[in-house]
């Protein structure tokens, strides 16, 4: 009997997840900011930004390697924090599915943020709202769906990440070995049925969490 | 400048401020319940407005509102919008797409309680013949139920000055008379003084006491508004009150 390869699915879920709550955190107030035409620096920024979306996913890895790698800046302020080596963890694993599918957030967001009329914050300011209350009950909800749809990208992104997570994190199985990983994995070692199901388990997991996000983020009412 | 009167003014306006290659220059004082701002498309007269609530950023100058400095850039004063108690309604509205009826109304009235925010929203909407559109969303009213709506959302804070930017563009003939007379009667009624902007020179005679003529930028005349209707004092503010 083959066994699914269970663990590799879910850490790829798990990957995914975390990069994708890191997105959200880190790319929703970028998005907002980048879509102010006021912004100094706007154009280097947004390049700066999608320049994941177009990178080779080895170029991206390496310069990730560079960042959070032992001789790096981020890799040595972690050991001096006491957080250990970052490379070859499953934080690698996350940090990478990060780099490559923040990008989509930030730039769905964005034209979602870029689609509220500006009459309806500026209304919200004669009322007495201060900016933050204004962003989390006026902008944020009406640019719900572009954001709902920007999770799913990344989501789906991150899953399906594979060149940057090799090269920074490895396949070390039940650590860092994420179903994209171990896919190419069992090919290389002509398991091809391990390989078989175990794609199908990506695909048809991808496909139902991105069904639920396309259904959150339908039309709304108004 | 604007001097300081004994009385003070319901509303000193003293604003330059640069947009792209646009100049506005503005200046008068008003002490009308109902000031009208009147003047062909590109006048300035809606930035003059978005002066007013302090949604724009640039420019420099004086504003007072019955005395009350909200800006003075010489003296480093400039009050933000919500802190200024002034309220606007938007020329379409600006009811929030995502709320009900009741849930605008009640947006600018986050410091009250639930239950005096509740009963203010409720009396607010029977004031304005709105009972049982408060679960309604903004997309299922008509243009003139919208704008009964925008009213009562920007008088709930009770503010100093109510804004009006070209308020009954959006509605056709027989609405807006009704509207008019509505406004007029809800001035009477409250109190709040009004800015109106406006290209219809119809808004301006059945509305206003108080006229200020603004073209690229500029006030060609202010005064009362019959007088001026009546006489304009320069051939300038003959030919815009001529244009309608």
């Amino acid at each position: 009997m083959i066994a699914v390869d269970l663990p590799p699915l879910a850490l790829s879920l798990w990957v995914a997840l975390w990069a994708t709550v890191l997105s959200l955190g880190v790319g929703l107030p970028l998005a907002w900011l980048l879509a102010r035409r006021t912004l100094p620096g706007r154009d280097l920024l947004t390049v700066l930004i999608l320049l994941p979306m177009v990178l080779p996913p080895t170029v991206l890895g390496y310069y990730l390697l560079v960042m959070i790698g032992t001789g790096g800046p981020v890799g040595r302020a972690a050991e001096a924090l006491g957080l250990g080596r970052i490379v070859f963890t499953p934080t690698a694993a996350v940090l990478a599915a990060f780099v490559a599918s923040a990008p989509f957030l930030v730039r769905a967001a964005q034209a979602g943020f870029e689609g509220v009329d500006p009459a309806f914050p500026d209304a919200a300011r004669t009322l007495g709202r201060g900016e933050l209350s204004i962003w989390l009950t006026i902008t944020v909800p009406l640019a719900w769906r572009s954001i709902v749809a920007g999770v799913a990208l990344t989501f789906a992104r991150a899953i399906g990440e594979f060149g940057a997570t090799i090269m920074v994190a490895g396949s070390i199985p039940g650590r860092t070995r994420t179903g994209s990983i171990a896919v190419y994995d069992h090919v290389q070692a002509g398991r091809m049925e391990e390989a078989h199901l175990l794609a199908l388990g990506l695909a048809l997991t991808t496909a139902g969490i991105l069904f639920l996000l396309t259904r959150v983020g339908r039309a709304p009412g108004w | 400048m604007v001097g300081r009167a004994a009385a003070p003014h319901v509303l000193e306006v003293d604003l330059r401020a640069r947009v792209g290659t646009f100049r506005l220059e503005v200046r008068f004082r008003s002490s009308a319940g109902v000031t009208a701002l009147f003047g062909p498309s590109g006048a300035g007269k809606t930035l003059t407005l978005r002066h007013l609530a302090g949604l724009e950023a640039g420019g420099e100058g004086v504003v007072r509102v019955g005395g009350r400095v909200v800006e003075d850039t010489a003296a480093g004063i400039r009050i933000p919008a919500r802190e200024r108690r002034i309220g606007m309604v938007f020329q379409e509205y600006a009811l929030f797409p995502h709320l009900n009826v009741r849930e605008n109304v009640g947006y600018g009235l986050q410091n009250l309680d639930r239950e005096a925010r509740r009963a203010r929203v409720r009396s607010l909407l029977s004031e304005m013949g709105l009972e049982g559109f408060g679960h309604r969303r903004p997309a299922q009213l008509s243009g003139g139920e919208k704008q009964r709506v925008a009213l009562a959302r920007a008088l709930a804070p009770e503010p100093d000055l109510l804004l009006l930017d070209e308020p009954f563009a959006a509605l056709d003939f027989r609405v807006r008379r009704g509207l008019r007379e509505a406004l007029g009667e809800l001035h009477r009624r409250t109190g709040v003084p009004l800015v109106l902007v406006t290209h219809l020179l119809e808004d301006v005679r059945r509305l206003s006491d108080h006229l200020v003529l603004l073209d690229q930028g500029r006030v060609v005349a202010a005064g009362p508004t019959r007088t001026l209707l009546a006489d304009p004092p320069s051939p300038e503010a003959q030919a815009l009150i001529g244009e309608e």
